[in-house]
């Protein structure tokens, strides 16, 4: 991690009991680790967002403050338990949407929450109350009595959530909730959980690969990979801790072979990334100057610019100045990967 | 205990929305009684016989009329004449027949003079059951014409006089008990086992994990929840096979009583059995893998189509290890001869102690994590 990161993880250490502390915690299968020490804070009533690409151990974490697996070494606690000294305390306060949907798609929506509600025990006249809030809060009242198969991935999703608030949970764990859904879905989603948080004053954890859901939803946002946490902030914060306020995107119709090194000796470029043959992702500290310098550049060297756009920092930029690489890249890459087999852990 | 009841109810729920499940539990055990109840235990008819008959005398044409005799009544065989030994064996061979009676030269005579007469016959010993058939048919009449025409005063053979317990019990009958065990195994299997890990893969037990639920009331509810379905399969079957088999067991409030105390113990048996076979199983395919296998290995050597006395010694074991012999034996009891309790005692004992030792050995190895 950082020493930037380190040092607000510190910060965090003094505030009065956090709804989710994890200290150092491990896990190993075998002599693959596939989380290595991660350690955080979140606050009452936050929304905090685990992001890293497939694979990066988001839902190791998040399974291991859920109870789901041991932890191999170190500690989390959640709303003041240890997960692995009283994991049933653990389980009594939390809400837990895992990142398939296990809904039962053969019972109805009220069905698929009444048992979830006699499984937390939940009394029979506070069980017809908290179905009815939920189903309102995230708008299926009307489709109480349909089948769950007959329902949309989105209305799906949204069981999901209502099927993890039936007990009133004081902290929420989501994995992944908005994969596989359309982007006005996504939204909707955002949409209810932001409403979730304020209405109920719920802390919310939520694994997610979509940089802009954590940008937009998240308070803060820990970037994870290869199991490690390797930064963590705000949006805002992790943007502002990249160097360069500014990404250029340009693409030149040819190039000579020290481009690069030519591109990195502008005035205040910070970095310079190739992308593919003839197209550059440049961090400026200076967007307008920079893109006047690359105007003039290739004009000097007889080179055509065929495209050029100007933006500000984006926590794509964060994570490859974390990481060395792109979250898409990652995501592209998972695409192409074998799904592991039912049941094998991650 | 409540949230065990919720995992019955969540899984009885499903069971009742879906039909497919005890259709599917029913179907293979009714389609078996139907079609082996029928094609087994009867007996064997127009079998084809060639006859070659050197002879021609006044002895082989009482051989031949008592050959007509059994064509025009029981209709074991029809003969059919053949020229000579060799052709008629070689229709054997071929399968245009399935014997050959070689009645020789000199046979009325040798008779006459009471000078070892023989026929021959030849079989197609490819096919048991015919053959086999064919051969006690041929010594019946060889018996017939060898009585004596004018009884002795004294019987001098020791007779045997056979007294039948029981009414006539067709094959049908016989195969009901194992249907009813195997609609409960299938039940079991489908309705267990397969949906089970079906579940663990889809990440229902996911869900459930992360709920208070301790580890005994999840492995209890879903056990009691397989248990019933196999109760239901099973009472099903009971009644829709003794129907069609016409036994009127279902009709004697007692009997119906031990019928029920076998198919409760049976099912709690099979999904004990079943459940220590899937505890650590996440594979969906390993269950429908070894559905046919189990089938095989726990069915047959039960005593459900053959009887065990006629197995070899390691198959025997099998048998007295496997629920099934159990399960099968005291429905047998209750359905065939209204035994009482005291013939199936020892069936419920076993099934009780089997399900229950399983269920043990299940829920120490079932696992609270992923």
């Amino acid at each position: 991690m950082s020493a930037t990161a380190t040092t607000r993880l510190q910060g965090y250490a003094a505030e009065p009991t956090p709804a989710i502390a994890v200290e150092n915690i491990i896990k190993r299968y075998g002599d693959f680790e596939a989380v290595k020490g991660g350690t955080f804070r979140v606050a009452e009533g936050e929304i905090f967002g685990l992001l890293g690409p497939n694979g990066a151990g988001k839902s190791t974490l998040i399974r291991m403050m859920t109870t789901l697996i041991p932890v191999t070494a170190g500690r989390a606690l959640v709303g003041g338990h240890d997960v692995t000294k009283d994991p049933d305390d653990v389980r009594r306060m939390i809400g837990v949407i895992p990142q398939a949907l296990t809904s039962d798609p053969d019972l109805t929506v009220e069905e698929n929450l009444i048992i979830y509600a006699k499984l937390y025990s939940v009394p029979r006249v506070q069980r017809e109350k908290n179905i009815a809030e939920v189903l309102e809060a995230v708008d299926l009242t009307k489709w109480r009595g349909a089948q769950t198969k007959t329902l949309s991935g989105g209305m799906r999703r949204r069981l999901e959530i209502a099927r993890g608030l039936v007990h009133d949970p004081r902290i929420f764990f989501l994995d992944e909730p908005t994969t596989g859904l359309d982007p006005v879905s996504r939204i909707a989603v955002w949409e209810m959980l932001n409403n979730l948080k304020a209405s109920r004053n719920l802390t919310i954890l939520i694994t997610t690969h979509y940089m802009e859901e954590a940008d937009k939803l998240c308070d803060r946002i820990a970037i994870v990979d290869h199991g490690k946490l390797v930064a963590l902030g705000t949006p805002v914060e992790l943007k502002n801790s990249v160097a360069g306020a500014n990404v250029v995107e340009v693409r030149f119709d040819r190039e000579s072979s020290d481009w690069k090194e030519r591109l990195e000796k502008l005035e205040g470029v910070t970095s310079v990334q190739p992308e593919s043959a003839g197209f550059y992702r440049v961090l400026s500290t200076s967007g307008s100057k920079t893109t006047l310098d690359l105007v003039h550049m290739a004009a000097e060297q007889g080179v055509t610019l065929t495209s050029l756009s100007v933006q500000n920092t984006t926590l794509d930029d964060v994570f490859v100045h974390y990481t060395g690489r792109q979250l898409r890249d990652e995501q592209v890459k998972a695409v192409f990967m074998m799904p592991p087999r039912p049941g094998v852990q991650p | 205990m409540n949230r065990m009841w919720a995992i019955v109810e969540r899984e009885m729920r499903k069971f009742f929305r879906s039909p497919m499940l005890m259709i599917m539990s029913m179907m293979l055990p009714l389609v078996q009684l139907v079609i082996l109840g029928n094609a087994f235990g009867g007996k064997i008819t127009n079998a084809r016989v060639g006859v070659v008959d050197y002879d021609h005398g006044p002895q082989a044409v009482k051989v031949r009329e008592a050959f007509d005799s059994v064509a025009a009544t029981i209709r074991t065989f029809h003969t059919f004449d053949y020229p000579d030994e060799r052709t008629a064996q070689e229709a054997v061979r071929t399968g245009k027949l399935d014997a050959a009676v070689v009645i020789p030269p000199q046979y009325s005579r040798r008779v006459y003079a009471q000078d070892r007469p023989q026929i021959g016959l030849v079989v197609d010993n490819s096919d048991q059951f015919v053959s086999g058939s064919i051969e006690s048919e041929m010594q019946s009449l060889v018996n017939a014409i060898n009585a004596p025409l004018v009884a002795d005063p004294i019987n001098k053979q020791v007779a045997l006089d056979v007294v039948e317990l029981f009414p006539y019990i067709n094959y049908m009958k016989f195969l009901l008990a194992g249907s009813i065990a195997l609609a409960m195994y299938v039940s079991v299997m489908i309705g267990g086992g397969m949906l089970y890990i079906d579940d663990k893969a889809r990440g229902v037990h996911e869900g459930y994990l992360v709920t208070p639920i301790t580890r005994l009331e999840l492995v209890m509810g879903l056990n009691t929840a397989g248990a019933i379905k196999a109760v239901l399969a099973g009472i099903s079957l009971t009644i829709i096979g003794s129907l069609m088999a016409g036994l009127g067991t279902i009709f004697h409030p007692m009997q119906v009583l031990q019928l029920l105390c076998i198919i409760a113990v049976t099912s709690i048996a099979f999904n004990g059995m079943m459940f220590l076979m899937m505890v650590r199983v996440d594979d969906p395919l390993v269950p429908r893998a070894m559905f046919g296998v189990l089938n095989t290995l726990l069915f047959f050597p039960s005593g459900a189509i053959y009887p065990i006395s006629a197995f070899p010694r390691w198959l025997r074991a099998i048998a007295i290890v496997d629920p099934f012999s159990y399960s099968i034996h005291g429905l047998q009891q209750v359905l065939l001869k209204d035994g009482g309790w005291i013939s199936i005692y020892s069936d419920l004992l076993f099934l009780g102690i089997f399900g229950i030792g399983t269920l043990l050995i299940a829920s120490s190895l079932f696992k609270r994590t992923l």
